[in-house]
């Protein structure tokens, strides 16, 4: 009997050894009800009494090798089938994506709010002020009254005689100079209008972001600091600035400032045509007769100001060469920002 | 402002600084540079020649060989086709190989078999004209006979003075002293710390007992003429000026006209001073009046304009006539002429803003009005005209008449500002001297005595202590002053709420897929026709601008619907398939009043065409208002709106029946205006109103703990009765246990009947404190059917 049990299991793990094999074909034969395992144990019955536990452990331990034996072979024979079935299932992972498309912000008011998030971060707020403006704000509060010849290096578009469309972003300086007493420190971005015909470089409409900071000790050296946090920020920590000395009525001292290339990093190339500098604001330190005008003691206090066109700054940065592209709005312009 | 270097070199000593360097300092000092150019750099290897035989060509008619002595030794062969040319003539000599104006090259070549070694110039191919060489003929060799002494083999340019180097400044507005060659030399010399040197004018003048008092009397009638200076010359002889001048005019660019009138814009040009010349006998009773006009007085310019004048605009006047428009331009009726004999040299001052109004006014703006208009110093009159007789005098032009007029009714205090070297500091953020302040400020002309910082005449904008220390920053160097990190009160940067609202709503339309755009708030007022607004409507009402670039931008729009419009049109026309836009555009409603601002309120346009349809475009909204807390919002059919399709356009509501928008598809008139040629779909919301209802506060619901249960049901109806409709009276019929009612099949067709639809809903039912059974849910669907069959007599589709 012992011989015969070690026979079955012989046979039967033979038999599932075969990757292939009919597994359920081979439990039935052996240890299915008409199995021979099963028919081995039938003749049990006929075995002494010291023979019968034996015996019996014996076949409990073939029956539990076999039974060990099918369960993994079946685990192997699913797996295979799952290899298979994913082979089947492959697809051509280079066929291009299914389009989920989002939209995009214009680059002038992207450039713009990543202006504005620069100068939330040094603590300014955004004073917002109207288009169409009292001629009071945009040039007499500032320093320029009727018939200065300043008034000539902005042409005007006019309403009345006495409503223009604003010419800079400044008049809301004196605006927010009037209501509120120092410590003061706003950015004013928007669009401003001057009468200039359509070209690569000029639009009669544009925009500008206008900073002013009014406190007490306020010296041109903070204002320097200021800007050069600024220009790091947004053209990166190796940008340089340099100043030159320049006149605009509203502001004494007056600077044209100027970043160094963030292309080519000085050297010279086709954004700064060759200079290494890249002009892109307007600044000084606020005139007295304009802080005395919007109520602000200029003995007390002192301040800075400072302007820039969003256009040019946009334009540099990504490399675009035609303004008219920005008022176009091809969507084949908008969607490569 | 072009300076020649040359010029600026009677003042200064800065010949032996390039002009790369010279430019960068005087821009770094506050003078700005434009640009430089080096006069003479165009012309190679020309000389001065002498022909010394002529003879004919053989096989031309018109050609004439001539052998040139340049000085070489032996002479050079070269063939012309000039007639003027003789034997002895002296002439500019271009040896091959050599380099013209124009980027013309001369080589050595044949001419019809015979050779020729150069070329002889007319003044035109040396880039002269007849005004700068007046002896010269346009056609023909320039023949130099007569003009000086040259030696032969001379550069050309150095006999004919050609060679200059010429800066061009950007002057602004507040440095007008910085318009003329002594105030760009004072700023260079405090730039380059070298000694400036302005001499005296000196005047001989007549010794014969003649005075000006014999010829004129002059006075001032008009507060706008602070100072009149005059002198008089008599025994004029005009010719044309020394060639020095008129090179020197010439790379000013200024044209030369003739002695007396180069005389008067030489010293214009060197002391800034706008002078004026007068034909003495056209002055009616030898008197000079200045005063302002009378209305409707004539006036003919000297460049042959009639103008009728108004009161306020100041001329100088005779007993009879106005014979200039002061600081403007002079009359026809008393200019120079060639026999002029005697005249009277103006040198006056008058007020900026008056000579401004006027040149406006009649359109005429001269070198001299944009001069005075920003005003001159008024202590410059008398070395302007001491400086004009001197020229007179030094070119034999005529005999200057002993004594001088001047009238200057209330002299100018001189102005004097103390100087605060600590405050200084402390508003430039320095550490400079008192004493470097004093010598910064000595080398830029201003006077220093004990604190006091006595201000030159000619430095009005130097006002107060914030001017004084520009002046010491801008020699001292801006780029040398520290950048510190201001120390001031703290303060918070943050956004609006409606800064906020605006970049949120820009965030999820771009989320949406949909572009931003930006667009000129300008439009032309014939964009409401394209549109199809109704003649009467309000919005034809815009703020217009008196003085437009073009009418395409002369109004400024009520309505954005145009500008979006126009964007989809060219986005069409540029073939582009799919497009989806959005702005927040301002708009700009006119005041009742005037006198005072419009309105700027913000409105949201959306646009989209190309794979896209009318409920594309309501889905973004509602995706929109969703995001921004805005709910219960109602649409309804817009039937009357002509921009839009009357069966495809909807109105919407806020829940309290505000009204908040319109969108759809626009009307096919519209779509043809802008040449579509496909259905097109828009949005106007009121972004203000959109702002003030939108949900602030967002509180958390508690998830769901029971299950839902839902029904399906589907009815026919009429087709005219609305989703809308129907779902308005499923709502109002819903009990707390119905969560949602989603609309979720529309079916048209045979088995439903001819004008009626089938449409289909699904309910989800759900208690918040049980598991809801299905007798409850039951009930609760049974009264919402109710509903709709007694209010629109609809039933569950069998």
């Amino acid at each position: 009997m012992k011989e015969t049990l070690n026979k079955i299991k012989a046979e039967a793990l033979s038999a599932l050894d075969d990757a292939s094999c009919n597994i359920e074909e081979i439990r039935i034969k052996y240890l299915g009800k008409k199995g021979e395992l099963t028919s081995v144990l039938r003749m049990m019955g006929q075995l002494s009494a010291e023979e019968r536990p034996v015996m019996g452990q014996l076949a409990n331990e073939v029956r539990a090798q076999i039974e060990e034996k099918i369960a993994s072979m079946q685990e192997l024979q699913k797996q295979k089938k799952l290899e298979e079935a994913l082979v089947n299932e492959k697809i051509d992972v280079t066929i291009p994506g299914k389009k989920r498309t989002t939209g995009k912000l214009h680059p002038l008011n992207k450039v713009q709010r990543e202006m504005e998030d620069i100068f939330i971060g040094m603590g300014f707020s955004i004073a917002e002020g109207p288009e169409v403006e009292y001629d009071y704000y945009n040039f007499q509060a500032l320093n320029i009254p009727e018939n200065h010849p300043a008034r000539d290096t902005q042409d005007t578009f006019y309403i009345t005689d006495n409503i223009l469309l604003r010419s800079q972003t400044s008049p809301v300086q004196a605006r927010v100079m009037e209501k509120q007493q120092p410590p003061i420190r706003i950015i004013s971005p928007g669009r401003v209008y001057r009468s200039d015909e359509v070209d690569g470089s000029h639009s009669p409409l544009f925009h500008q972001l206008e900073g002013l900071v009014v406190d007490k000790g306020i010296t041109m050296g903070d204002l320097r600091g200021m800007l050069e946090t600024f220009a790091k920020t947004m053209f990166g920590e190796k940008t340089q600035i340099r100043f030159r000395p320049h006149h605009f009525p509203f502001t004494e001292p007056s600077a044209e400032v100027d970043v160094s290339c963030f292309v080519c990093g000085g050297k010279g190339c086709r954004l700064c045509k060759g200079e290494g500098w890249i002009e892109i604001l307007g600044a000084g330190m606020v005139h007295p007769n304009v802080l005395r005008t919007c109520g602000i003691d200029p003995e007390v206090y002192s301040g800075f100001a400072f302007g820039m066109g969003i256009e040019r700054i946009t334009m540099c940065q990504y490399g675009i060469d035609d303004m008219r592209l920005l008022y176009e709005n091809n969507v084949k312009f908008l969607e490569q920002f | 402002m072009n300076l020649s270097r040359k010029w600026l070199g009677d003042f200064v000593d800065v010949s032996d600084i390039s002009n790369k360097n010279y430019c960068d300092t005087m821009t770094y000092t506050g003078s700005k540079v434009e640009g430089f150019e080096v006069l003479g750099e165009d012309i190679e290897n020309v000389v001065v020649g002498k022909i010394t035989k002529i003879t004919k060509h053989e096989n031309s008619d018109h050609l004439q060989i001539c052998m040139l002595d340049v000085g070489e030794g032996s002479d050079i062969q070269i063939v012309t086709g000039a007639q003027n040319v003789f034997e002895g003539a002296i002439v500019p000599v271009a040896k091959a190989p050599s380099k013209l104006p124009g980027g013309v090259v001369i080589k050595a070549g044949k001419l019809r078999g015979v050779e020729s070694n150069g070329m002889l110039c007319s003044i035109g191919e040396l880039n002269l004209t007849t005004h700068d060489m007046p002896s010269a003929i346009e056609d023909g060799i320039f023949i130099m006979n007569g003009l000086g002494e040259f030696t032969l083999g001379m550069d050309i340019r150095e006999a004919l003075m050609l060679s200059d180097d010429v800066v061009e400044f950007e002057i602004t507005p507040n440095r007008p002293d910085c318009l003329s060659v002594i105030g760009l030399a004072r700023e260079s010399a405090a730039s380059f710390g070298r000694k400036l040197t302005v001499p005296t004018p000196s005047v001989k003048a007549t010794k014969d007992g003649d005075k000006i008092e014999n010829y004129l009397k002059i006075d001032i009638a008009s507060e706008l003429c602070p100072r009149y200076t005059a002198r008089v010359v008599k025994n004029i002889k005009i010719e044309p000026s020394p060639l020095w001048l008129r090179m020197r005019l010439r790379a000013s660019g200024v044209r030369p006209i003739n002695n007396i009138v180069d005389i008067t814009n030489y010293v214009m040009l060197e002391y800034g001073q706008p002078m004026h010349a007068f034909d003495y006998k056209c002055l009616d009773g030898s008197h000079i009046i200045v005063r302002e006009a009378e209305d409707n007085e004539k006036f003919k310019s000297l460049d042959d304009i009639d103008h009728t004048l108004k009161k306020k605009m100041l001329v100088i006047a005779d007993e009879k006539k106005a014979v200039a428009l002061a600081g403007v331009m002079g009359g026809a009726n008393s200019e120079i002429t060639d026999d002029t004999k005697t005249v009277v040299f103006e040198s006056a001052n008058f007020n900026g803003a008056s000579v401004r109004v006027t040149s406006r006014s009649l359109g005429m703006r001269t070198e001299a009005s944009s001069r005075f208009e920003k005003g001159l110093d008024v202590e410059t009159t008398i070395p302007a005209v001491e400086r004009a007789c001197e020229l007179v005098e030094l070119l034999g032009a005529g005999e200057v008449v002993e004594g001088m007029i001047d009238v200057y009714p209330s002299p100018k205090k001189q102005h004097i500002i103390k100087l605060e070297a600590d405050r200084i500091n402390g508003f430039l953020g320095t550490n400079l001297t008192e004493e470097y302040m004093k010598d910064v400020l000595t080398s830029l002309c201003f006077e220093i005595k004990g604190d006091d910082i006595y201000v030159p005449s000619y430095r009005e904008d130097v006002e107060g202590m914030q001017d004084i220390a520009e002046e010491i920053a801008r020699i001292y160097g801006y780029n040398k002053i520290e950048s510190t990190a201001f120390v001031a009160q703290l303060t918070q940067g943050e956004r609006t709420p409606h800064q906020k609202f605006d970049n949120a709503v820009r965030d999820t339309l771009c989320a949406l897929g949909m572009y931003e755009i930006n667009t000129f708030s300008f439009i032309s007022p014939k964009y409401y026709d394209k549109i199809c607004m109704p003649a009467d409507d309000k919005r034809r009402k815009s703020v217009v601008i008196k003085n437009p670039l073009g009418e395409d931008t002369s109004v400024m729009r009520t309505t954005s619907m145009p500008s979006i419009l126009e964007v989809l049109a060219k986005n069409n026309n540029l073939k582009n398939e799919e497009v989806a836009l959005f702005e927040v555009a301002t708009i700009y409603i006119p005041n009742e009043d005037e006198a005072k601002l419009p309105e700027e309120p913000k409105q949201l346009v959306m646009g989209m065409y190309g794979g896209c349809d009318f409920y594309d475009l309501k889905g973004t909204i509602e995706e929109l208002l969703d995001k921004c807390g805005i709910d219960g919002v109602e649409y309804k059919a817009e039937k009357a709106n002509p921009t839009f399709h009357s069966g495809r356009c909807a109105s919407i509501y806020t829940k309290d029946g505000e009204y908040l928008g319109v969108f759809g598809e626009i009307h096919p008139n519209v779509a043809n205006n802008y040449s579509f040629g496909k259905k097109v779909y828009i949005a106007e919301l009121d972004f203000e109103k959109m702002f003030e209802v939108r949900n602030k506060d967002i509180h958390y619901k508690a998830l769901p703990k029971f299950p839902a249960l839902t029904r399906d049901f589907s009815f026919v109806c009429d087709e005219d009765i609305e989703v809308g409709t129907i779902e308005k009276i499923m709502k109002n019929a819903s009990t707390s246990v119905v969560e949602s009612i989603k609309l979720f099949d529309i079916y048209r067709g045979v088995q439903v009947g001819e004008n009626k639809k089938s449409v289909s809903f699904k309910v989800s039912l759900r208690a918040a404190d049980r598991t809801l059974n299905d007798q409850e849910a039951d009930s609760a669907v049974k009264k919402i059917l109710k509903a709709l069959e007694r209010e629109l007599g609809i039933t569950l589709r069998a």
